[in-house]
């Protein structure tokens, strides 16, 4: 297995064949479907699916269609990881160990509303994956501040001439403290670095999460022939560091691409666009301040 | 030897008598059914409910797993998720335990999923109360999930069986619920009946769907106006259908035990000028009061409800047509309207003829834990039995000025 990831994958991916079938309701551009494909392409058939309200639970297909190809669980917002424990139980407790169990929701049922069950259920090492597809805003219901919008960002709450002050939740940081075995961040744009987690996560057990970057044309006024490019771009920004965390302590950064400038990242999409240059220079400082904590921590890993 | 390691060594053994709370009942009636996941929240006075299943699995472990969620919401959740994936849930609360659980109860009931719940009637905040009334229960009436007041510790025990039996055969959650304090802290002997005979009684779950790898479906996801309203009627039938399943149940159980209980269960209503409806232990009380009453040539009744939801209209109808007066006592209020066991039954009755429709008096009383003693429930009689129509407020008793 490799350990680091080029620039430019090899897509040396996993040949599962295809789980997620096609004919999903996605926008076209979402981060989602790309990322539950090849997802679903380690995990194989045997795992459940529990999604919370959130645009993949609407664009997997309304009833009687769905597009997981494996059993899906819809659950109530703030509660998928609840919902995802008492299904651990249950296939426990009825012989079905060997399934996997999958938690996917968004940010805003992570984030927000969804924390303090994801908080118990990782206290609880929950024999579970829990992924959140962070889209940076409650895109589903059009577009409203969630606590993973950034700083600078317009969103129906966050309107033109207001637009959000408050940096985003260190989703990281929070489930570190948890001490849960595996947590990583991933994008669409190194699907080997992406699948290489899930594959990890797949072989451990206990608690693992993933992070993972989903960009949405449709909330961040972007052109969805770029939903790749920004997902490249905010891992060479550090926007979006790629990076792991075992048992809660040990960090690494997993892929370190050449740098880019944030003004070509913020420049395709529409929800910067009335950030003047001190909010760039501002977000530049933040970034700066996050990446620094992050290499510190990795640096006192042993993994710098 | 603790008393679940001697329960445990009886094993086979018949029926044996214990010493037992309400809250240790209903623990044992979960640990007789083989719960497989138990998910709960600490919240007085439910609390012993859940601690004592948790001794019964550490003196003799059956294969089950306990999720020691962090809210009641997650309880739910995680009962839901566990009968989904096709295991047997149990879970207990009260007051505002449930109430934090109302969306996830609406949950349950549409997905069609055997849930049973202990729910010990604590009142709702604020102020600050533990002690016993029904709105917590009652505020519920509408989440699909049936409801059933019990009267003994046995009783809490027995229904906590049979209502993993009605649930699994009509696929709709049930809910048990005990007095706070009353019964639920209340020691009393109870028989428990043996494994092998609740095996026989309760066969394990066999679930019509499941979340299962070899057959996937989705399930809960978007249901647009083209199907929903039919799924709805689908859970609206399986209530209708209840009624006669649980009476099954309840013969089987007598067949079994030598108890039945039933939905209502009339109390010397023959020839009966004046009924007094009731439900879980202010019934017992008012018994001792028409026994009372009974000796001084008073002819008076009690019918004690104990199926709250669904209504059993039937039943109803036959225990209370013609009796000239029926005198409901509501441990609970709905603000703004009536008692609630009083609206209920009232709307049961309006389909009767008019010469054998009762007249109707309400009375609430007993709220936060105030004892409904027999001069209260005496007071209710006296009301009823010197005026020829009911007051049209309504009419609180009990109560000071």
């Amino acid at each position: 297995m490799r350990t680091d990831c080029p620039d430019r994958p090899h897509f040396r991916l996993p040949n599962g064949g295809e789980i997620v079938s096609r004919g999903h309701l996605a926008c076209p551009g979402c981060g989602i479907m790309p990322a539950i494909r090849f997802a679903m392409k380690v995990l194989g058939r045997r795992t459940v699916i529990v999604a919370p309200a959130c645009c993949y639970a609407v664009v997997d297909g309304p009833f009687p269609y769905s597009a997981a190809g494996v059993p899906f669980l819809h659950s109530a917002f703030e509660a998928a990881a609840s919902f995802a424990s008492g299904v651990r139980a249950g296939l426990d407790t009825t012989g079905v160990a060997d399934v996997t169990v999958l938690a996917w929701a968004g940010d805003g049922g992570t984030f927000d509303i969804g924390l303090q069950s994801l908080s118990a259920a990782a206290e609880r090492n929950e024999n579970m994956i829990y992924v959140c597809y962070d889209n940076e805003a409650y895109m589903n219901t059009g577009i409203q501040r969630s606590s993973a919008t950034p700083r600078g960002a317009w969103t129906t709450t966050t309107p033109k001439g207001a637009t959000k002050t408050e940096r985003k939740k260190d989703l990281g940081a929070i489930m570190a403290a948890h001490r849960v075995p595996y947590f990583a961040t991933a994008t669409i744009a190194y699907l080997e670095d992406l699948t290489r987690k899930f594959a990890k996560a797949r072989d451990l057990g206990g608690f693992r999460m993933l992070h993972l970057y989903a960009p949405c044309p449709t909330g961040w006024k972007a052109d969805a022939r770029h939903m790749v490019e920004l997902s490249r771009l905010a891992v060479r920004t550090r926007v979006f560091p790629l990076y792991e965390v075992h048992d809660g302590t040990r960090f690494e950064v997993t892929l370190d691409p050449e740098t880019a400038p944030l003004r070509d990242y913020l420049a395709l999409q529409g929800r910067f666009a009335e950030m003047g240059d001190a909010g760039v220079a501002a977000m530049e400082d933040e970034i700066r301040d996050r990446w620094e904590i992050l290499q510190r921590r990795a640096a006192s890993s042993g993994r710098a | 030897m603790t008393a679940p390691q001697a329960a445990a060594r009886e094993g086979s053994a018949a029926a044996s008598t214990r010493i037992l709370t309400g809250n240790q009942a209903a623990a044992y009636g979960a640990y007789l059914s083989q719960v497989q996941v138990v998910s709960a929240y600490p919240i007085t006075p439910q609390t012993t409910v859940i601690e004592t299943l948790a001794e019964l699995y550490r003196d003799a472990p059956w294969p089950s797993r306990f999720v020691n969620v962090e809210s009641e919401h997650s309880a739910m959740a995680a009962c839901i998720g566990a009968s989904m994936a096709g295991a047997r849930a149990f879970t207990a609360t009260s007051s505002q335990g449930l109430a934090l659980m109302h969306e996830l109860l609406h949950w349950a009931s549409a997905q069609r999923l055997p849930l049973v719940m202990v729910n010990v009637n604590r009142a709702l905040a604020p102020g600050w109360n533990i002690w016993t009334d029904q709105n917590d229960s009652l505020s519920q009436r509408d989440t699909g999930w049936m409801q059933l007041y019990c009267e003994s510790n046995q009783e809490a025990l027995d229904t906590v069986i049979q209502a993993y039996r009605v649930a699994e055969q009509v696929q709709i959650p049930i809910m048990v619920v005990l007095d706070a304090f009353v019964l639920s802290h209340t020691a009393e002997a109870v028989s428990l009946p043996s494994p092998e005979m609740v095996r026989a009684f309760l066969p394990p779950r066999d679930p019509p769907f499941r979340l299962d790898v070899e057959e996937p479906h989705a399930f809960g996801g978007l249901l647009t106006p083209d199907h929903y309203q039919e799924v709805r009627a689908k859970l609206h039938r399986g209530m209708e259908d209840a009624i006669p399943i649980w009476g099954e149940a309840e013969r089987s159980w007598e067949a079994f035990t030598g108890r039945a209980y039933d939905a209502v269960v009339p109390y010397r209503t023959e020839d009966a000028e004046m009924v007094l409806v009731a439900s879980a232990t202010v019934a017992s009380t008012a018994r001792d009061v028409i026994d009372a009453l009974r000796a001084r040539g008073k002819k008076v009744g009690l019918l004690r409800v104990r199926l709250f939801r669904p209504t059993p209209h039937d039943a109803l109808r036959l225990a209370l047509r013609g009796i000239p007066r029926v005198a409901v006592i509501d441990r609970n209020i709905s603000y703004g309207h009536h008692g609630i066991f009083f609206q209920e039954i009232k709307s049961a009755l309006y389909d009767l003829p008019a010469r054998e429709r009762p007249g109707m008096f309400g009375y609430v009383t007993g709220l936060g834990g105030r004892d409904v003693t027999r001069g209260v429930i005496l007071d209710a009689v006296g009301r009823t039995l010197s005026r020829d129509r009911a007051e049209p407020e309504t009419v609180w008793i009990g109560r000071k000025e």
